[in-house]
């Protein structure tokens, strides 16, 4: 299992998944984006756009470093791993 | 006749304008926070659609069952097709330029940067446009959606890339103004017939005003008789910078045409095109145009200071009105700030309804006139930057 650990930001489309211990079964992050979406349909398309893709302005991080693959989703998770999803800042 | 409602569409939420105690006033609807584009009343159904643009979380459709009292994503969302590209331009280092950047040629995946527009038929049928330019059609009261490959795969834009490359050429410009500063051209305007919901109009910057008469499974241009200063053939057939059109609802082979390059009027359904621009009286720049829906001879426009200023004109805040398809223009300032005011008006941010017109800027302001333009009063100086106003 690993541990996700979303951005405030998206508990006000996704309120079902505030306040709760969010441990989801994946091996990689495409893996958490998919069963975030069966616990709120929905998010996996504020997260990603049509193509799977981690939108512009969104980042991920495994631990406290930010995943490669943003295209695939493709980097490995080890049992125990935190991720990270957060808006991206880009200054100012 | 029912209490009219304008809907606000605003860089920072949805805001809803009604009348009470005698006084228009703004409440905000919904979205706080979050971009809107566009929102619009369905005439059959009374849901509201708003196009929202989140800039984290990408551009959502947001509806509203209860008179804009609670708003929901809806649970279906437009996504363009596994496969579908579209041909941009991507700036790249060039040292052997003036300007350090050269421009290249390349086929792009599309995925929706912005929901832009959303008009009603006849018979149910709910459009979308967006950027890139793809028009998606729900006819099953917005279950699901789906892209017009017709107008996607259109010769004119490289023919179909789902299927290969294409020809390679598009004439379909886009310019790096719109979502994302991005070269993709985008959907901003649909006219579906009031007599005939399979006689569609829709409009593109920068490829121009295009039609289908089939439902959309067939489309040609209609620009004839416009004229472009940003081509070396002002009279080609596409890559016309159209920045709006609206059809006269009552008549509507009467439409009109706000354009990078003056004012159009067309009383033939677009058939041909009359250039209409009064620059002794300050119209020929701007974004919006609002066509009355019994006379297609009246509509509305307000001016902007030319595509290198975009601003009112000398400081001072307008609309002009024709009554006679464009041959005079009136300046209507009674109620408007004629001093220090440097407003804009986005492309959807004009709308007229039975005698009532209403316009907010990209300042903040929104103002509304209740006998067709001659005063005005403001509701707001402080709203958020207006995308949109719409009567619903």
């Amino acid at each position: 299992m690993v541990q996700v650990h979303l951005t405030r930001h998206l508990f006000a489309f996704f309120p079902q998944l505030e306040g709760r211990a969010l441990e989801v079964e994946a091996s990689d992050v495409a893996g958490v984006v998919r069963a975030l979406e069966a616990l709120a349909p929905g998010i996996g398309f504020y997260v990603c756009d049509e193509r799977g893709r981690l939108r512009p302005h969104v980042n991920v991080f495994i631990g406290n470093s930010m995943v490669r693959d943003r295209r695939q989703l493709s980097d490995a998770l080890a049992p125990g791993d935190t991720v990270s999803i957060l808006q991206a800042l880009s200054g100012g | 006749m029912a209490q009219s409602v304008l809907w606000v569409a605003t860089r920072k939420g949805t805001f809803k304008v009604e009348k009470r105690g005698g006084r228009w006033q703004a409440a905000l609807s919904g979205h706080a926070g979050t971009g809107v584009n566009y929102v619009a009343r369905e005439p059959k159904t009374n849901r509201l659609w708003a196009l929202l643009g989140h800039g984290h979380w990408g551009a959502k459709l947001s509806v509203s069952d209860d008179g804009g009292a609670t708003w929901r994503d809806h649970t279906t969302q437009i996504k363009f097709p596994d496969g579908a590209r579209y041909i941009g331009q991507d700036m790249f280092e060039d040292s052997t330029s003036d300007f350090g950047v050269g421009w290249k040629i390349v086929t792009r995946k599309a995925t929706v940067q912005k929901l832009w527009v959303i008009g009603f038929g006849g018979d149910g049928a709910i459009w979308v446009g967006t950027i890139p330019g793809g028009l998606f059609v729900s006819r099953d009261g917005g279950a699901s959606f789906e892209l017009n490959r017709p107008l996607w795969n259109h010769e004119s834009r490289g023919g179909d890339l789902f299927s290969g490359d294409g020809t390679g050429e598009t004439k379909w410009f886009g310019t790096p103004a719109s979502e994302g500063g991005e070269f993709a051209p985008g959907l901003h305007s649909i006219c579906v017939n009031p007599r005939d919901p399979k006689h569609v109009l829709v409009a593109v910057s920068t490829a121009g005003v295009i039609e289908t008469r089939d439902g959309g499974a067939t489309w040609r241009p209609r620009n004839k008789g416009m004229s472009m200063d940003h081509h070396p053939d002002p009279n080609a057939e596409w890559g016309h910078d159209t920045h709006l059109i609206e059809q006269c609802a009552g008549a509507p082979e009467h439409v009109w045409q706000q354009n990078h390059a003056g004012v159009f009027y067309s009383d033939n359904g677009a058939e041909s095109w009359r250039k209409v621009s009064a620059p002794d009286v300050g119209v020929h720049f701007g974004f919006p145009i609002s066509a009355d829906a019994h006379n297609g001879r009246s509509a509305w426009l307000v001016p902007g200071r030319g595509d290198n200023q975009r601003t009112a004109i000398d400081g001072g805040l307008f609309v002009a009105r024709t009554d006679d398809g464009g041959a005079s223009w009136r300046q209507l300032r009674q109620g408007l700030p004629q001093e220090c005011a440097y407003d804009i008006v986005y492309r959807h941010a004009l709308d007229n309804r039975d005698g009532l017109v209403a316009f907010g800027s990209t300042t903040g302001n929104l103002y509304i006139s209740e006998d067709r333009g001659e005063r005005w009063s403001a509701v707001s100086h402080n709203l958020p930057p207006v995308y949109a106003v719409r009567f619903g």
